[in-house]
């Protein structure tokens, strides 16, 4: 019943989307500037039948209906509620679903919310975006239909597997998802700006609200999968450079250089075209992602059910976007000679754009070189955490130093300031007292610290400045202020995290730095869905002469049957003690993993602020609107 | 302009001075542990893992350098398990490609920017 | 100057394109199966039945040596035992055991029951030693010539194929 229902409701949708665009170049031939009630409603129609759809599959999961063969392979009766509901799109169909209504979503508001006076520019965009629309409803019903049923109807599930089962990894896809996929229409706006040639000041006031709010929610969403990767997997790391993390990263830059590059259009400065690339870049880049995941032809920590039928029609589709996109962009694009003066804001702006660009070339290069040498000439190589930390790290120097003497500069006017100031003064008398304490000799390290102090003090003054006066930009002050606080902790984290692998049997004790580890006892115990065996830690910090005691579990579930490896984590204000135990087999000695992380939580908080800037930005927007 | 040559000097020579790992359990982190979906050796519990990680420990004993057990066990595996690829005929590009389109950036924004520097002399 | 960049871009995405749609079908699981060609290391090897040891130097005596890593826990293994009884009848070829991982009593068992096709056996307990020949999962099994050098590896059991590849290597 739900099956047949989720199908219908969907291609309605589909029709509607397919309608829409009939009537849109309809519309295009119709004189006056308002557009036609008609578009509204089908856009409307369309909405309501593809949230209709995604709400079937959502009553299908919480209500446990095994004739639907997605849920089947995916839920289980005895799942917890939370993640009944998160599993709708914690698998590849409920997923593409997800994407779909997204990409419907965003086409409706823009429609409804947008205020250009350019009725052409938004029926193009509809255009666009409804065929963005209507190729993946035909993916959705053609190849990964999440309604398909299932005959005999199976009394039970196979389940979700449990590292999946977490509450951070449940709105960790539909954060992401708002991000990456709501880039889309800044994508389809970009190609119909071409071609209506809407005015650059129009185009960046358009464009701006959609890149805050994207770039918004792709942050948090990348903070939220880390935090995820920090507490599930066990391994006390939060970025491990993998290609699927990578491919969440990749869009983030383009929009992070588009957040800035708008605010030259808005000014008529220039930079028209490039604003256009970056919008189809972005896009395209979280297509690529898209691709390299669910195609399977990467090796990666997220593993994800991968069907080569996929990974084609997302090629064809990306194939087939990119050369229209390029298309469109050469037959259509303005010519502009613009000077950009050295030392204006602009020029920073410049600057900021060209690290991003080169940020994303160099993971883009990490991800795929491995793959092409593999197709082309049969060489396996990995490239992991090494390449990028050696590649990218030198690089955030310069990065953070810009990123405190850019905002300084005025727009249109190259008057240089000077470079010594009391802010730089204290940065480097606060970072000689911090050299003093950590006694770090990597002069790599110290220098990013120093730079990073030196943003964070930065903001914390301007941050007074728009206390007195409120000309300054809040949004900007908090996310570079949370960038800085963001490196700082990083770099801190590392010099101060103490980590240690060693085997024991239970009752033996170990010493590690200022640390005694004792097991003191292992016991079985068992859950809802799964058995463990839970061992017993004490650890006294001989400093500070502090007892800690965390209990490490190994789970075998039987939902579907696996093995995982609880970390036992005390997550302290300042400080995270981290703990995991695996067996070693067929004998009684246990490998214990042992990890002091400091600041943890401080480097969580520092997304969170800045995030916290986007966000700003977006209500900004609004009210000068 | 002098001054952001200074930092990019500065940046070139820290790259330089970055510390080798030595402790076991940095060669461990850049190790790939084969039977599993591309963890590190440090991070993984399979057998594999705990098997690589003590004979780490054993050849660190043995007084073998962090480079000599990255060859050892490349020379039995393959390029594969480091995650730090050696600089080798097919590699060049994948080091050498970001640097390059990071000065072809550069020489982009030069281009942006030439009128206003020629203004000003 | 348009028509260069559009020819540029065009070229460089239609390689980028190609490359990703040939990766989509060259998806393997990594294995060391080619890593060959190099010699074994030098290693004293610690005997099953007593704790003697034999170094691998001593394969040189022989024409062809086949490293055989088993344990009684692999059920692979067992699938491809009747493989190596069949080879262990070749004179050119000297196949020694590489106890993995295992109980040596039950070790014994199965060889009791399996039939022993091995010249010698080595007990690796901890699977320490077979890190030295690449070993990352049983059974795997390597062709060593008397140079000491790796002439073949196979990655899981040996089959009825593979023999027949082995006894025409070893027949020259």
């Amino acid at each position: 019943m739900l099956s047949n229902l989720g199908i219908i409701s969907s291609s309605i949708s589909l029709l509607a989307s397919l309608l829409l665009i009939y009537l849109s170049f309809v519309e295009l031939k119709v004189s006056g500037d308002k557009i036609q009630k008609k578009i509204y409603k089908f856009s409307s129609v369309q909405l309501i039948f593809s949230l209709l759809s995604f709400l079937v599959l959502l009553i299908g999961y919480i209500f446990s209906d095994f004739s639907m063969i997605n849920v089947y392979e995916n839920s289980h009766t005895e799942k917890p509620l939370l993640y009944k509901i998160s599993g709708t799109w914690g698998n590849h169909e409920g997923s593409l679903l997800l994407w779909i209504n997204i990409l419907v979503l965003f086409s409706f508001l823009f429609l409804f919310l947008n205020k250009n006076k350019n009725k052409n520019f938004k029926i193009f965009t509809l255009i666009f975006q409804n065929l963005l629309i209507s190729i993946f409803f035909i993916f959705l019903l053609t190849n990964s239909n999440p309604f398909s049923p299932v005959f005999p109807i199976p009394g039970e599930g196979l389940g979700l597997n449990p590292i999946l089962q977490d509450p951070a990894l449940a709105i960790h896809p539909p954060l992401l998802y708002v991000g990456f996929v709501g880039s889309s229409i800044y994508f389809s706006a970009a190609l119909a700006a071409l071609i209506s040639k809407v005015e650059a000041k129009s185009l960046a006031t358009t464009l701006k609200p959609w890149i805050s709010i994207s770039w918004f929610f792709q942050t948090t969403g990348i903070l939220v999968g880390s935090i995820w990767a920090y507490y599930e997997l066990g391994w006390g790391g939060y970025w491990f450079w993998d290609p699927v993390e990578n491919s969440s990263l990749m869009p983030w830059f383009l929009m992070t250089a588009l957040l800035h590059s708008v605010l030259v259009l808005e000014r008529r400065i220039g930079l028209y075209s490039w604003v256009i690339i970056l919008s189809i870049l972005t896009f395209t880049m979280s297509v690529v992602g898209t691709f390299l995941v669910r195609s399977g032809i990467l090796n990666s920590v997220h593993t994800f059910a991968n069907d080569p039928s996929r990974g084609l029609f997302i090629l064809t589709f990306l194939i087939l976007m990119v050369f229209s996109s390029i298309f469109i962009f050469f037959k259509y694009t303005p010519s502009e000679k613009k000077n950009y003066k050295i030392f204006s804001k602009e020029f920073f702006i410049l600057i900021n754009n060209w690290f991003m660009v080169f940020f994303l070339a160099v993971v883009l290069i990490g991800t795929l070189y491995p793959v092409f040498l593999d197709t082309l000439i049969g060489e396996k190589i990995s490239v992991g955490p090494p390449y990028y930390n050696f590649v990218l790290a030198p690089f955030l120097i310069p990065l953070l130093f810009l990123m405190t003497s850019g905002p300084k500069h005025k727009w249109i006017s190259s008057e240089t300031k000077i470079f010594f100031d009391i802010i730089l003064f204290l940065s480097v008398f606060l970072f000689l007292i911090i050299f003093f304490i950590i006694k770090e000799n990597n002069l790599l390290i110290n220098l990013i610290l120093l730079f990073s102090i030196y943003l964070i003090i930065q903001n914390i003054f301007d941050f007074y400045e728009n206390l007195k006066n409120r000309n300054i930009n809040l949004s900007r002050i908090i996310s570079h202020f949370g960038f800085g606080l963001l490196i700082f902790f990083i770099s801190v984290n590392h010099i101060f995290s103490v980590e240690s692998n060693f085997n024991v049997r239970v009752g033996e004790k170990k010493d590690i730095k200022n640390y005694i580890i004792k097991f003191e006892n292992l016991e079985t115990s068992s859950g809802n869905n799964y058995k463990s065996v839970v061992g017993y830690f004490e650890i006294f910090n001989k400093k500070k002469l502090i007892k800690e005691n965390l209990e490490p579990e190994i789970r075998v579930y039987n939902q579907p049957k696996t093995i995982t490896y609880e970390a036992s984590i005390n997550s302290n204000l300042f400080s995270d003690t981290y703990l995991t135990m695996s067996n070693i087999s067929d004998s009684d000695i246990f490998n214990i993993k042992f990890q002091k992380k400091p600041f943890m939580n401080f480097i969580w908080l520092s997304v969170l602020l800045i995030s916290l800037g986007g966000i700003l930005n977006f209500f900004k927007r609004k009210k000068e609107i | 302009m002098k001054k952001i040559f200074i930092v990019l000097i500065l940046i070139f020579i820290s790259t330089k001075l970055v510390a080798a790992a030595n402790t076991k359990d940095e060669i461990l982190k850049n190790l790939r542990c084969l039977v599993c979906q591309g963890q590190t050796i440090s991070d993984s519990n399979s057998d594999f893992a705990n098997i690589i990680r003590s004979v780490v420990d054993d050849k660190i004993q043995e007084g073998l350098t962090e480079k000599e057990i990255y060859k050892f066990l490349s020379e039995k595996y393959g390029d594969w398990i480091l995650f730090n690829p050696p600089l080798k005929n097919y590699s060049y590009i994948l080091w050498f490609l970001p640097y390059v389109l990071f000065v072809l950036g550069g020489a982009i924004l030069y281009l942006m920017i030439k009128k206003t520097l020629i203004e000003k002399k | 100057m348009k028509k260069i960049h559009l020819i540029t871009t065009f070229a460089f995405l239609i390689f980028i394109f190609t490359t990703l749609y040939l990766s989509l079908n060259n998806r393997k699981i990594y294995n060391t199966k080619d890593i060959i060609g190099q010699k074994i290391d030098t290693v004293e090897l610690t005997l099953f039945d007593n704790s003697k040891t034999f170094n691998t130097k001593e394969i040189s005596n022989y024409k062809f040596t086949l490293f055989n890593f088993w344990a009684s826990w692999c059920a692979p293994c067992r699938k491809e035992h009747k493989n190596l009884i069949k080879l262990s009848k070749n004179k050119n070829l000297k196949i020694i055991g590489v106890n993995f991982k295992d109980n040596k009593t039950q070790a014994k068992e199965f060889l009791q029951e399996m039939g022993d096709p091995f010249f010698i056996l080595i007990s690796d307990p901890k699977g320490k030693q077979s890190v030295n020949f690449g070993i990352y999962g049983i059974p795997e099994t390597i062709l060593v010539n008397e140079d000491l050098t790796i002439l073949k590896k196979y990655i899981g059991p040996l089959d009825l194929k593979d023999v027949k590849e082995i006894k025409k290597i070893i027949k020259q």
